[in-house]
């Protein structure tokens, strides 16, 4: 790699630098509501991700209280129930999770990551967070209109979405589809500029073979959204022309008590393909900034460079590209022709071949490492455990035969949320474990989240892994309560019942992680710089946390790879990539370094 | 990189705090409100309100990275391959759309639910009318932007300008077309799922094409106003993309849809 940069080279300031003084937010309007620094919009894309979050984890307190304890509580009926799943489901996998990885990580690491100032387009960038904060408070607006928010479950699945019969026909699902609708609006833009930014802004010296693994996950990962989300938008427009002006794209001739409705000649299978085709390129929205994060924090908290780099880049390309022909795998039962299955079913188990493959990295990085069980540490080796359980499951299900009698069971909903609920999750806790001291300062109290990782990563297995059971035993998923069958043993309710209080006790567990983060603002150890001794360049700013520009008067330049970890011969056990390689300080020893005293590592 | 321009480290254009994003999602929750209120048969007022409060922003932002162009140096050569890269991509992303309504109409009309394609008792547009002449529009509006094009690579601006406005004369043309077509087409939009996906594609391909006109007609104006210089165009060179993209999207209509469809 040392012949791309030949020769050390001396930091030149940006054209602007001198002339316009980078336009530093002077005001607290200037800074949160006029801003255009990434990192600011990063941190207000959280915020508001996790605050939406905290509904969605009530919610699924709600539905299993009532799945625990049928009966029991008299203010959850049959349609409060259905409208809990639905606004949980939409609320986690679109409005927390694809929010949080591409608008919070993706904003606040790609600039940092990749040497640049900022993204390219900032005010794009706001107005991609101003849409999207429209977008979530048009869904909780749901909660409050005649009717409630949207009971359609989360695939929305015509026509019964849009039928007088489904609580929040209404209001709820015209507000639901509106607030997709702008979602998609708001990440379109904010999508535009991680890619832009990736591939136009790196700094000198940073090839695409030398960004972090983060950077290449968040990357693909937006490509991908950029080309699903239409999918969805279109089947969103289409179902608000079906339930406002009548059109009948997804709606067959249709008799609702008694009466014929106006409808005819659509097809609601033609909304579960457009639903799909965006529904599993968005698993791997969230899954690929996932597996990026883990292998950067396994490889700077095993002190070990990542294990086979570049068959990990095409590994995220691959499943990139893979994602976008096994959508019809979640539709097997819905009567399409058995050949389709037979197609979707060979290519979602050729995507266990990369994904496979990194698992196989991610342990090979550990192998022989010299492993720290920091936090992040903890909650990456969670994720690999589980994202291994979520993805057998996930054999299963791919296989039309194992599938058919399995789906609309609680197997079904075990699987998921084990590899795309749980484990992505338990990504995002461990990346604000190692990026919390970055963004403050400060660090987050250890022994709380110590706590806050035995209860979580336990409790989830405590949770999921019954459900599983359940789902073989023949228990539906979506329904409000089973009653009497004659093929459900009576345990399985008990089990049910110990399955709510783990979740209420996992739920309340989150709250010491939230004190934790309010607290460790003002009391947390105070971080200094680089304080996980991390080698990728956004660790390696002038100031901490780093300011708006990022890099102080000059940008970086770089070197080498984000993995120099444990290099034989280094004074410190890691290189950051902004030094300069060992030929270049040998031919260059007069020239001032920016190696900052350390001396020529050999590699 | 390193060896190709030693003197030059990233020079990003570090933008100055703007009101326009925050406004502008205001507008859209004026617009997206309103058009809540108006699907439940309340007046178009406030979505109106909307709509001309988005307008209104959007002219205000635009104009001022119209200013940033010309400044000089916000707009420099490594902000411009960003640009076009944002343009392409977001044309991409565009393309995925139409993608999506072509899909409506392919899964209704190779597998039709009544057996037949168009479906018993539609009336359906003959090709060969207004349409195929529409088609001959659009291609030669293709041709007079390419001219146009050419013009300002030479810098001639006599031919940039006046091949744009034939481009938009045509695109006008265009639209005044389809709406004529519209106004006299045998079924109305809600009439069965041939309308449906008819009306929904051709409508939203007629939407892009009268953006398409807009953006056309800013740069005709900045055209006049000599903003446009033979190594620095973007903006032209955007609309340029956008209208043959808009270009394609109609070819794809016009063979499947009006042709094959019926």
């Amino acid at each position: 790699m040392a012949d791309i940069v030949p020769t050390a080279v001396d930091d030149i300031p940006s054209a602007e630098v001198a002339e316009v003084d980078l336009y530093h937010a002077r005001s607290w309007w200037t800074k949160y509501v006029f801003s255009q620094d990434a990192k600011v919009i990063a941190v207000q894309y959280s915020c508001t991700a996790i605050a939406i979050g905290l509904v969605a984890l009530v919610l699924s307190w709600l539905m299993r209280l009532q799945l625990g304890f049928p009966e029991s509580f008299s203010f959850i009926d049959a349609s409060d129930y259905y409208q809990f799943i639905t606004m949980h489901g939409m609320i986690m996998v679109i409005y927390l999770l694809t929010a949080l990885f591409l608008g919070g990580f993706g904003n606040y690491l790609i600039p940092l990551m990749v040497g640049a100032r900022d993204m390219v387009f900032p005010y794009v960038n706001m107005l991609s967070f101003w849409v999207y904060l429209l977008a979530v408070a048009v869904l909780v607006a749901s909660f409050f209109v005649p009717g409630g928010p949207t009971g359609a479950g989360w695939t929305l699945y015509p026509p019964q979405a849009i039928l007088s019969g489904t609580p929040g026909s209404e209001y709820g699902i015209i507000l639901m589809l509106v607030s997709l609708a702008l979602f998609i609006i708001g990440f379109t833009m904010g999508g535009l500029n991680y890619v832009v930014t990736v591939l136009q802004a790196r700094t000198r010296g940073m090839t695409l073979m030398r960004l972090p693994l983060t950077v290449w996950g968040i990357f693909v990962a937006t490509i991908l959204a950029l080309l699903a989300f239409p999918a969805l938008f279109v089947g969103c427009v289409m179902m608000i022309f079906d339930r406002v002006l009548g059109s009948s794209f997804f709606m067959p001739a249709i008799v609702e008590m008694g009466q014929q409705l106006s409808y005819g000649g659509g097809s609601p299978l033609l909304f579960q393909h457009l639903f799909w085709f965006f529904g599993h390129p968005e698993v791997y929205i969230v899954a690929l900034p996932a597996f990026g994060i883990v292998s950067d924090l396994l490889s700077v908290h095993a002190r070990r460079h990542i294990f086979g780099y570049r068959m990990m880049v095409w590994a995220i390309v691959i499943i990139g590209a893979l994602s976008f022909v096994v959508w019809a795998h979640h539709m097997y039962v819905s009567g399409m022709n058995p050949w389709f299955g037979f197609f979707f079913a060979t290519t979602t188990l050729i995507i266990a071949v990369p994904t496979a493959l990194k698992v196989y990295n991610w342990a090979l990085t550990l192998w022989r490492a010299n492993i720290q069980f920091t936090l992040p540490m903890l909650f990456a080796l969670g994720f690999i455990v589980t994202f291994v359980n979520g993805g057998i499951t996930g054999l299963f299900l791919g296989n039309v035969v194992v599938d058919v009698p399995l789906s609309d069971t609680m197997f079904v909903v075990a699987h998921f949320h084990m590899v795309m609920g749980v484990a992505p999750i338990l990504v995002i806790f461990g990346a604000i474990y190692h990026w919390y001291p970055l963004m403050t300062g400060r660090m987050l109290d250890e022994k709380m989240g110590q706590f806050h990782f035995w209860v979580t990563f336990v409790g989830a297995y405590t949770i999921f892994l019954p459900l599983h059971y359940l789902g073989l035993l023949g228990v539906p998923r979506r329904y409000f309560e089973m009653g009497e069958t004659s093929f459900i043993p009576a345990s399985a309710q008990d089990l049910n019942a110990f399955v709510t209080v783990v979740a209420l006790i996992v739920g309340f567990a989150q709250i010491v992680f939230l004190f934790n983060l309010f607290r460790s603002l003002r009391h947390g150890k105070v971080a200094g710089r680089n304080p996980w001794k991390a080698a990728s360049l956004e660790w390696q700013t002038d100031d901490v946390p780093p300011g708006h520009g990022n890099f102080g008067e000059h940008l970086p330049v770089v070197y080498r790879w984000a993995y120099d970890y444990s290099v034989p011969g280094a004074p410190d056990d890691f290189i950051p990539q902004n030094v300069p390689s060992n030929a270049v300080a040998e031919n260059h020893a007069e020239a001032p370094s920016a190696a900052d005293g350390i001396e020529a590592p050999r590699t | 990189m390193a060896d190709t321009q030693p003197d030059q480290n990233h020079p990003y254009h570090m933008v100055a705090p703007s009101p326009w994003p925050v406004l502008g999602a205001a507008a859209v929750m004026v617009l997206a409100g309103g058009a809540i209120v108006f699907f439940h048969d309340g007046g178009p007022w406030i979505m109106l309100a909307g709509l001309a409060a988005l307008l209104y922003v959007m002219f205000r932002w635009w104009s001022d990275v119209v200013r940033e162009a010309q400044d000089g140096h916000s707009h420099n050569a490594i902000v411009r391959i960003g640009l076009r890269y944002g343009m392409a991509l977001f044309i991409l992303s565009e393309v995925m759309f139409f993608f999506g309504f072509f899909w409506a109409f392919f899964a209704s009309s190779l597998f039709p639910a009544g057996g037949t394609w168009p479906p018993k008792g539609v009336e359906v547009l003959d090709p060969f009318d207004w349409p195929l002449l529409n088609t001959f529009i659009l291609l030669s509006s293709g041709a007079t932007l390419t001219w146009a094009h050419h013009g300002l690579i030479e810098d001639y601006r006599r031919d940039l300008v006046r091949g744009l406005a034939a481009t938009i004369a045509l695109g006008i043309t265009f639209t005044l077309i389809q709406a004529y077509e519209y106004s006299h087409a045998a079924f109305g939009f809600t009439e069965g799922i041939y309308p449906t996906t008819f009306y929904m594609a051709t409508g939203f391909h007629g939407f892009h094409v009268i953006i398409g006109t807009i953006f056309l007609t800013v740069c005709l104006v900045r055209a006049v106003k000599g903003h446009f210089k033979p190594d620095q165009h973007v903006g032209f060179e955007a609309a340029a993309w956008y209208w043959h993209f808009v270009d394609v999207v109609w070819l794809f209509l016009f063979f499947s849809i009006y042709w094959w469809g019926s």
